[in-house]
């Protein structure tokens, strides 16, 4: 070694150690969700990798630690949802009954297109709010705009935080792609209807026709006619009286979801990223991570689900393999070593689908050595009732050394030795 | 050569995560093969054809990702809709340069956000000058197959005449989506749905048969992707989806893998070997689900190791039997 090498800063050196032996830290679901500073906790990934199980299940385990807490789930699977009690959409929380619970579970599912109406009447006139919810724009808007789901999750958030009904909120995020989408819609969307453009296109109708020609350029003129031409005079009237009819009623979208967003931020909330061990799910919660990071939003951890932990490590894929050749050979007319061949091959399935777990695992450790980890095994994500819930919250908040076979709940398989 | 596939626009999809970029790159091979070419629509920006193909990003471009035997060929595109708006203001007004403009002003983005419709139009409206194109009297694309977006979307992103109608009820787009219509419900597309043998796609697949069927839109098979075959032996598995089989009947056969005698080890290979089974039992059960759809199904193995090329071929030669079964039948 070089005296180069040798005077190297420490962290340089761990960074050269291979990434198998650098370990994620535990992270305790159980003592952030019983912490009563612990006011909002947002579950993100992205689509279907078990958010909406993981936020019930961690609302579960916040009733039964004696909290009265509230989840918002954005679109559960059916049965999920029955289990909860959450039979129609009323877009108001529901308290579930469960039995020996120290605390309150409530439940509710985002209906966004009553979010949305429930705004417009309560910040308008009768007639005013009959009038915008009449729009046809107003309509789509507010029922099939890409990231109105977004901006109505977080409206809802901040309407069940403001009214301090709850010592706990846990939010589901929307079935986006892009687990990003959460952060960025609202904005994005609020920065659409508060933009310049809409602005300048409604112009006319707001100031009475004549305002509007003192910003309009030759090409803004070129814009109006092709957007007329594209999608109808109609739609741009329909936008017209939208907006003119929005903007008397209450303050800026953006000023509102400024104000949700600054919410996330404040202390007391926290992140929790949901993958399951699949390079495209890891990718996404991995952007996330860097996300929250850049925003100043503090994050709990990973929460990789769906893992596929072997009943026992003691037997490698590869001597499995070989030990089931033995007894296949043995076996012609022996249905024992036919059955401990047929077991053998599992195991040895098994144990390369768990190493391939862990070394996704370990990659995402190796970007993000900071964060805390918790795997969940796919028999414990499988839910369909209170029972089924109950199981993945243990998996979610059970001590990281307690498992039948000791490999520590922040792993799937456990660690080689130096 | 075969005979002709009558169906020539294949549309997938899927639940997310049940792999429909993968099937529908194997279908694109599959329906490759014997001379024919095959565009390959890839319509969510999200660069999955190139990663399987192993070729760097595809611009908006038809580009050749593939030869397959005979001297067929794969073409695959992205599109991208801000170019798709420019090409249409271009072939229906003449405004390409004004368009250009627009882009830099942010209204481009601006008008597709106005009208999330307008979007399904201009991709829809891509795929169908893709099928229907012509050069010097002949077919380009025998036939061109569209990674669609996820089953929950499919029937707005289809629908296309829908979802205008509630916002433009005249002019070019509506002509236009009028047209994207007339071949997307004729016989001559197919919309194919990808799904696990797990409770969710399997639903989701049920609902999108519904939602299609009631708007008019053919469907075609359902494709089962990632099956397994149960590694225990018939009989075995049976005691085993009951939860009866314990470590000690597996010790005797393990006394003849070799392996010493390890009653914990037997107790959890036979803890694994019962959750294969149950695994593989519950699968078997949506499978009879699956077969209540009265869809043609086809089923593609779960392959080890990670996707590749040569892996989609495999997959590849499951559809074309699928398809040759379909067109006997």
């Amino acid at each position: 070694m070089s005296a180069a090498e040798e005077t190297t800063p420490r962290p340089a050196r761990a960074a050269a150690r291979p990434a198998a032996d650098r370990q994620a830290p535990a992270m305790d679901l159980a003592a952030l969700i019983e912490d009563a500073d612990t006011r909002i906790v947002v579950c993100c990934g992205s689509g279907g990798v078990g958010k909406t199980t993981t936020s019930a299940a961690l609302a579960l385990a916040a009733a039964e630690a004696g909290r009265r807490v509230v989840v918002l789930t954005i679109d559960p699977a059916r049965r999920l949802a029955q289990s909860l009690g959450l039979v129609e959409l009323d877009n108001e929380p529901r308290r579930v009954d469960v039995p020996g619970a120290a605390g309150e579970l409530h439940a509710m599912m985002l209906d966004m297109k009553r979010t949305f109406d429930d705004i417009v009447v309560s910040h308008s006139t009768p007639e005013r709010a009959e009038q915008i919810l009449a729009n046809p724009f107003y309509q789509t808007l507010s029922s099939s705009f890409s990231g109105t789901q977004e901006y109505m999750a977080m409206e809802k958030l901040g309407q069940l935080r403001a009214s301090d009904t709850w010592d706990l909120i846990i939010v589901d995020t929307p079935p986006s792609r892009s687990a990003l989408d959460f952060l960025d819609a609202p904005n994005r969307m609020s920065r659409f209807l508060d933009g310049t453009m809409i602005r300048l296109l409604t112009a006319p109708a707001r100031a009475g026709g004549r305002a509007g020609f003192k910003f309009a350029t030759a090409g803004f003129m070129v814009f109006t006619r092709i957007i007329s031409k594209v999608l109808g005079g109609q739609l741009l009237r329909d936008i017209s009286a939208f907006v003119s009819a929005l903007d008397t009623m209450f303050g800026g979208f953006r000023e509102r979801a400024t104000a949700t967003y600054e919410l996330l931020r404040r202390p007391g909330t926290w992140f929790v990223v949901v993958a399951t061990p699949e390079p495209d799910a890891l990718r996404e919660a991995s952007y996330f991570v860097d996300r929250l990071s850049s925003e100043g939003m503090p994050l709990a951890g990973l929460v990789l689900n769906r893992t596929h932990p072997p009943a026992s490590t003691r037997l490698s894929a590869t001597r499995a393999e070989t030990a089931a050749e033995a007894a296949a050979e043995a076996g012609d007319d022996d249905p024992a070593a036919a059955l401990a061949a047929g077991a053998l091959r599992v195991h040895a399935e098994r144990m390369l689908l768990a190493a391939r777990e862990q070394r996704l695992a370990d990659r995402f450790t190796s970007a993000h050595p900071e964060v805390g980890l918790r795997t969940v095994s796919a028999a414990a994500g499988d839910v369909h009732d209170l029972d089924g819930l109950r199981t993945m919250a243990e998996a979610l908040t059970g001590a990281d050394g307690d498992t039948p076979t000791g490999v520590p709940r922040t792993r799937v398989l456990p660690a080689r030795r130096a | 050569m075969s005979p002709d596939f009558p169906v020539r626009c294949h549309v997938v999809t899927g639940k997310g995560g049940t792999g429909k970029t993968t099937v529908a790159a194997a279908l694109a091979l599959a329906l490759a093969s014997e001379g024919r070419t095959v565009l390959l629509v890839e319509c969510e920006g999200r660069q999955g054809i190139a990663q399987l193909f192993d070729t760097p990003p595809l611009p908006y471009e038809e580009r050749r990702v593939a030869v397959t035997r005979g001297g067929g060929e794969v073409r695959a595109l992205a599109i991208d809709v801000e170019e798709a708006l420019l090409e249409y203001l271009e072939m229906f007004y003449n405004l390409r340069r004004a368009g250009r403009a627009l882009r830099k002003m942010g209204a481009v983005d601006f008008a597709t956000t106005i009208a999330p419709g307008l979007r399904d139009v201009l991709i829809t409206g891509k795929v169908k000058e893709a099928v229907t194109r012509r050069k010097d009297g002949r077919r380009v694309y025998d036939a061109v197959v569209v990674d669609a977006p996820p089953t929950g979307r499919i029937t707005r992103f289809l629908n296309v005449t829908g979802e205008m109608s509630e916002l433009t009820r005249s002019g070019p787009i509506k002509t236009q989506s009028d047209g994207v219509m007339a071949v997307l419900r004729s016989p001559q597309t197919a919309v194919h749905l990808v799904t696990l043998l797990e409770d969710m796609p399997v639903q989701e697949t049920a609902d999108a048969i519904a939602e299609l069927t009631e708007a008019r839109l053919p469907v075609g098979s359902v494709i089962v992707n990632m099956a397994s075959e149960p590694v225990l032996p018939v009989d075995a598995l049976d005691r085993a989806v009951e939860g009866v089989l314990t470590g000690a009947d597996l010790a005797p056969g393990l006394a003849a893998s070799g392996l010493p005698a390890d009653t914990d080890l037997a107790e959890a290979l036979a803890t694994e070997a019962v959750e294969h089974a149950q695994r593989w039992a519950s699968q078997d059960a949506l499978r009879d689900r699956v077969e209540k759809m009265d869809r043609p199904v086809a089923e593609l193995p779960l392959l080890p190791g990670p996707m590749d090329l040569g892996c989609l071929f495999e997959l590849a030669g499951r559809l074309e039997e699928h398809l040759g079964a379909e067109v006997a039948a």
